[in-house]
């Protein structure tokens, strides 16, 4: 399905990532908008306050993040696209709900405009510090889809994305954004409503009586529910069989937990998303995601001057981790480099991962500013040697 | 007398006049015998039978808690949440989907203690969805600790020499955060406790339905009260009606008497009304009205 032209800004514009995060949801059909102010994410909730009563949405500050987290998942039963926004503090308060939205299946779209960490941390400057809080953060076993702008235009562009996602797989989707992309103003190309695909949420074509939430299927995942059709369905964030009812044994425990990793693990390769450069006959692969994979740039354009075969992977999709590309590149290459703004979080995939198969290495740092270009060069010299 | 009841044993089996409304393949259910849920969930059952309601529009969101296992039994479309989030929950669902009629069933400390917050600004917000509140005066589920709504000197698992903090007072607390609609009854108010329900259902706005419910495994129990069923006729026989009560008169101490009533029944604007009112005014004709009536935008 197409997006509808009444909510696409078609154009070439100036914004920052916050506002184009609102926008990307806004093409997306995103009708509910729940939040609580933080920064450095609120610019989204602003846009969105303001966009919305003309486009046929609903805006609403609530008085906490766990009801933010909450309302979207209610407004996404009642059938409607929503989302919310948070950074640090506000996404830990998010976590229950997120994992009630896991259990739920339900699909909705949570923006983390990531700051400095623990606790207050900075308020006001970057991190990249809740990347294995995104992956771990709610209790108990799931999977996560989280993916990770570098720029305003990205930040259009995966908003959209995780909200096909979150329709496509049932689930939360994360968008790991952070206060440098956040607050960093550059073009974004908006294009037209027709260009923008959108994966709209499939409903069963079964009579009420004749279907549960949870049908074992042959697809991605069964078929959704209506809320006021009849159908008269249960879900519930206990252990629950397909129909949607508490069972509290291991057997069901083992069988729901299992449905919710294997309908991202079955899926990784159409999932993941990696933009790789000059990574064929590499010595050294850098990795890095968001802010990050712009900032590597300076280096290995330097490094590669220098005649050291350096290649580059952008990590769109964080979660699920390439676990198949990395063990692959591992046997081949000399180094790998993970950097990222915080004290090693995704580097710990990465180096699992390596098993030992090649060096690596972290460039990382408490957050608060990024890299320093040097600091990356010294250490694709460092993994050369 | 006792022929009847055999020949009635050999004939089919009549439906239950509940049957349309609860989940018979999840029955028999968890509660105790004589737990106050039972008759609450059997004053809400009537009381949409009695409102004649498409019940395809009616849903019902729980939180956590022996009362959170209402939506579990309710053939509705139900949502068992999470521990005090019942309410924001609902509110999503609600604005997705005006047209609906959202319940949200739960308990005292679900509802009030780690959900305060968010039944305080929904009330606040006049959002127009109906609360049932049973309180039962103790965390039941998790075996009989202290409340919010605990009274002064009342035992519980976890304040086993008599509670020493001031509980809440609901009625004050819904009234004074914002509802349109809140009345108190007990579990045995069965007729009484229905109307109440169906007033609130068809309230427009936020209404809150406090139901003074006994606990017969813990706080009977821990507090030697006798039976759940006794200590549901202490309740009921110990209430005086006082419809309209001077609100901060009906808290409730450790078996004492138990003000019942309606105590508010006001007309106010709902946070979609109001919603709309604004953008209306700042928009004009280039503003659509959200919900449109049936929700369909």
């Amino acid at each position: 399905m197409k997006a509808d032209p009444k909510n696409v800004l078609t154009g070439s514009h100036y914004l920052d990532g916050n506002h184009a995060s609102a926008e990307g949801g806004i093409a997306a059909g995103c009708k509910f908008f729940a939040g609580y102010p933080i920064t450095p994410s609120t610019e989204i909730a602003e846009r969105v306050s303001r966009r919305f009563p003309l486009i046929g949405g609903v805006f609403i500050q609530m008085e906490d993040e766990l009801a933010s987290m909450a309302a979207i998942l209610g407004a996404s039963w009642g059938g409607v696209k929503s989302m919310s926004c948070t950074s640090g503090p506000g996404f830990s308060l998010m976590m229950e709900n997120f994992g009630l939205g896991i259990m739920l299946e339900t699909p909705c779209v949570l923006t983390n405009v990531q700051r400095g960490g623990p606790s207050t941390g900075l308020p006001t400057l970057p991190g990249q510090a809740d990347m294995m809080q995104a992956r771990w953060g709610s209790h108990g076993d799931y999977e996560v889809i989280a993916l990770a702008p570098d720029s305003p235009q990205e930040s259009f562009e995966l908003t959209i994305h995780a909200f096909n996602l979150s329709e496509k797989y049932h689930m939360p989707v994360l968008v790991m954004t952070d206060e440098c992309v956040g607050h960093m103003t550059e073009r974004v190309v908006i294009p037209p409503a027709e260009e923008i695909e959108l994966v709209e949420r499939r409903y069963t074509d079964k009579e009420p009586g004749e279907t549960w939430p949870y049908e074992p299927t042959e697809g991605v995942v069964s078929p959704f529910l209506p809320v006021g059709k009849g159908y008269k369905f249960h879900v519930t964030g206990l252990t629950h069989d397909y129909r949607g009812y508490p069972v509290i044994n291991a057997e069901t425990q083992e069988t729901n937990v299992r449905r919710l990793i294997d309908k991202v693990n079955n899926h990784v390769d159409e999932i993941i998303w990696l933009e790789e450069k000059d990574v064929e006959g590499a010595e050294i692969v850098v990795m890095a995601y968001g802010i990050s994979s712009r900032v590597i740039q300076p280096a290995i354009t330097k490094a590669r001057k220098e005649g050291i075969k350096v290649g580059q992977i952008k990590m769109v999709t964080v979660w699920p981790f390439p676990e198949k590309r990395v063990r692959e590149l591992a046997g081949q290459v000399k180094s790998l480099i993970m950097v990222e703004m915080n004290y090693g979080q995704v580097f710990l995939e990465m180096d699992r991962c390596a098993a030992g198969k090649c060096q690596t290495y972290l460039v990382g740092h408490a957050g608060g500013t990024v890299h320093r270009p040097d600091d990356i060069y010294k250490t694709i010299k460092e993994a050369v040697k | 007398m006792s022929t009847k009841v055999i020949q009635d044993q050999t004939q089919e089996r009549e439906e239950h006049p509940m049957e349309g409304l609860l989940r018979m393949d999840r029955i028999p259910h968890i509660w105790c015998p004589t737990c106050g849920i039972g008759t609450t969930v059997t004053a809400l059952a009537v009381a949409l039978k009695q409102l004649q309601l498409d019940l395809n529009d009616v849903a019902v969101v729980s939180g956590i808690g022996c009362t959170g296992r209402v939506a579990g039994y309710m053939k509705l479309d139900s949502f068992h949440t999470t521990h005090g989030r019942a309410i924001p929950f609902a509110l999503g669902l609600h604005i997705a989907r005006p047209d609906l009629k959202v319940i949200v069933f739960s308990g005292d400390g679900d509802l009030v203690s780690i959900g305060g917050n968010h039944l305080i600004h929904t009330a606040r917000r006049n959002v127009d969805i109906t609360v049932i509140c049973v309180n039962n005066f103790i965390y039941a589920m998790t075996g009989g600790q202290v409340a919010p709504t605990t009274p002064i000197t009342a035992r519980s698992s976890t304040s086993p020499y008599g509670n020493y903090e001031h509980p809440f007072n609901l009625p004050l607390l819904a009234a004074s955060s914002g509802a349109v609609y809140v009345a108190r009854w007990t579990a045995l108010h069965i007729r009484r406790l229905t109307v109440a329900i169906k007033e609130a259902i068809t309230k427009r706005g936020f209404s809150f339905v406090e139901v003074i419910a006994p606990c017969s495994t813990l706080y009977a129990r821990l507090n030697k009260l006798g039976s759940g069923l006794e200590l549901m006729k202490f309740y009921h026989d110990n209430s005086i009606i006082r419809h309209g009560a001077d609100l901060k008169e009906v808290d409730i101490d450790y078996q004492s008497k138990i003000v019942v009533g309606k105590f508010v029944d006001i007309e106010k604007p709902t946070y979609l009304d109001c919603l709309n009112d604004a953008f209306k005014k700042k928009f004009g004709d280039k503003y659509k009205l959200y919900g449109g009536g049936n929700g369909d935008n």
